[in-house]
């Protein structure tokens, strides 16, 4: 990775891994408020892309619309190179328009978010096992093996029969990490993974998470902890009012950042 | 009269049942569904909440099947006797699935977000999501307003006594009819009725331990 502040746009290809996520020009509205205003983001096999900025700059909405959760008004999304098909809602904006083709795209993105979303009616086991069951159709007794190596993994083997309600927010956390590594993802995403957590379960939360970026796991995380995006992400963007304000190696934006805002926002938060 | 409670029970399960199809489907279509299929719906809850039972069931019931054998005969076929039981099921069910369309709805809404999210951003697909996480999930959030529809049910049947139909208030009638014997025939009904809603009330209540296995116990509750 260079020290110029490259956008992907001008990176050299020849030498670099196949795009993962490819945004292009993505706007989204939610009435008359305008969120993102033409961001175009990539994340090549391997990255880690940590997505920073304010309150309301558009960070955890760009992250959305990567498995459209939030339907883009417009732009293109491409996942592994297989662009999302969308077509208009009649009301300007668009909607997936195969739900197949998304269906099968979401289950290639292993989403984290901020608030666990663990199925609170099954155990933490039954958590993990349950998209690979019954959406990609892997058989039981393999499943169930695979999901006792990750939660040995995220250090939860003795919670497997435990329903969510009676774990800790940083168990949570990491069981919900250890049912997106079930489905085997391409790409990780991370929705704030540690803004709802106590400060002291922080930590367990981000070594996981480090240990994954560790392994070359293709990332694209939006947080609040810079101390760690500067740790573990590949590139950085910095979000400023639902536009790209900087974008480069985490080096670079934290150390020499170009931009006003962003060292604004970079003494803000420090 | 065994017999009549035996009727009325077959009565309550099936319509409550068939009610509770149509509650599923009721409060989908109520929240998901297209203006037309929202309003229709609307227009299906309010008016069954609002007309007394026993008018619906007698419109339902006579009503009903005249126009069924007046259609089969415009058709060119022959009348048909209706089966006591099954229009019984049927009548009931059209009130109880308006009730329950509006349980269920509320319980679905009762649903923290983030769930279904979840579901959604691992690539369920909406028939799926229903089975695996929205039924299971909404169930703690449903089961007292389930469990009072089914109490309902079971005394709805008696209203059925109206249409001649020999469930367990009709039985009680005959029988006290013949034997001039009011008030023995009537409170052993009585009894009946609430022996029933007894056993209903401890089969409720291991369904509601049972969905409420992922929460934890609201303090003082027993567990």
């Amino acid at each position: 990775m260079s020290g110029a502040a490259a956008s992907t746009a001008d990176r050299p290809a020849a030498d670099e891994a196949a795009e993962a996520i490819h945004i292009e020009n993505l706007h989204k509205k939610f009435g008359a408020l305008h969120v993102l205003k033409g961001v175009s983001v990539s994340a090549r096999d391997g990255e880690v892309v940590a997505i920073i900025g304010g309150s309301g700059s558009g960070k955890s909405t760009l992250l959305r619309c990567i498995n459209c959760l939030e339907n883009p008004t417009s732009g293109i999304i491409r996942v592994n190179g297989e662009e999302i098909r969308l077509k208009p809602d009649g009301h300007g904006g668009a909607v997936p328009a195969d739900r197949r083709q998304i269906e099968r795209i979401r289950t290639r993105l292993g989403m984290v978010f901020q608030s666990f979303n663990l199925w609170s009616h099954m155990t933490l086991l039954e958590n993990v096992i349950e998209v690979p069951v019954h959406v990609l159709g892997i058989r039981r007794a393999e499943a169930v093996a695979t999901a006792e190596r990750l939660l040995e993994r995220v250090g939860l083997a003795d919670k497997r029969d435990v329903y969510p309600a009676f774990m800790s927010g940083g168990q949570q956390q990491r069981g919900a990490i250890a049912r997106a590594l079930a489905i085997q993802p391409r790409v990780m995403l991370f929705d704030e993974p540690t803004s709802a957590l106590d400060p002291e379960l922080v930590g367990e939360v981000l070594k996981v998470i480090a240990d994954l970026a560790k392994e070359g796991r293709t990332m694209v995380l939006v947080t609040h902890e810079m101390k760690f995006a500067r740790q573990v992400a590949t590139h950085v963007v910095y979000l400023y009012n639902g536009q790209v304000e900087e974008e480069g190696p985490p080096e670079q934006l934290f150390g020499d950042p170009r931009s006003e805002r962003l060292k604004q926002f970079l003494r803000n938060v420090h | 009269m065994l017999r009549g409670l035996l009727s009325s029970v077959q009565i309550a399960l099936g319509a409550y049942g068939v009610g509770l199809l149509i509650g599923i489907g009721g409060a989908y279509g109520k929240l998901y569904g297209g203006p037309i299929v929202r309003d229709l719906l609307e227009v299906y809850t309010t008016i069954v909440r609002a007309v007394p039972e026993l008018v619906l069931i007698l419109i339902l019931y006579f009503a009903g099947t005249d126009l069924i054998n007046r259609v089969l005969e415009a058709l060119g076929y022959a009348r048909i006797d209706i089966n006591g039981l099954v229009a019984g099921i049927w009548v009931l069910a059209v009130v109880q699935g308006a009730y329950s369309t509006e349980v269920l709805r509320g319980a679905i809404l009762s649903i923290p977000q983030g769930q279904i999210e979840a579901a959604r951003a691992y690539g369920m697909a909406p028939m799926l999501m229903l089975r695996r996480i929205t039924l299971p999930a909404m169930l703690p959030f449903a089961i007292p307003g389930l469990a009072n529809l089914w109490l309902i049910a079971t005394k709805d049947t008696a209203l059925l006594a109206i249409v001649g139909f020999n469930e367990l208030t009709q039985e009680t009638r005959t029988a006290a009819g013949q034997t001039k014997a009011y008030f023995t025939f009537f409170v052993a009904a009585g009894v009946l009725y609430l022996l029933l809603t007894l056993v209903s009330n401890r089969i409720i209540a291991r369904i509601e331990r049972w969905s409420r296995r992922g929460m934890p116990a609201v303090s003082g509750s027993a567990r």
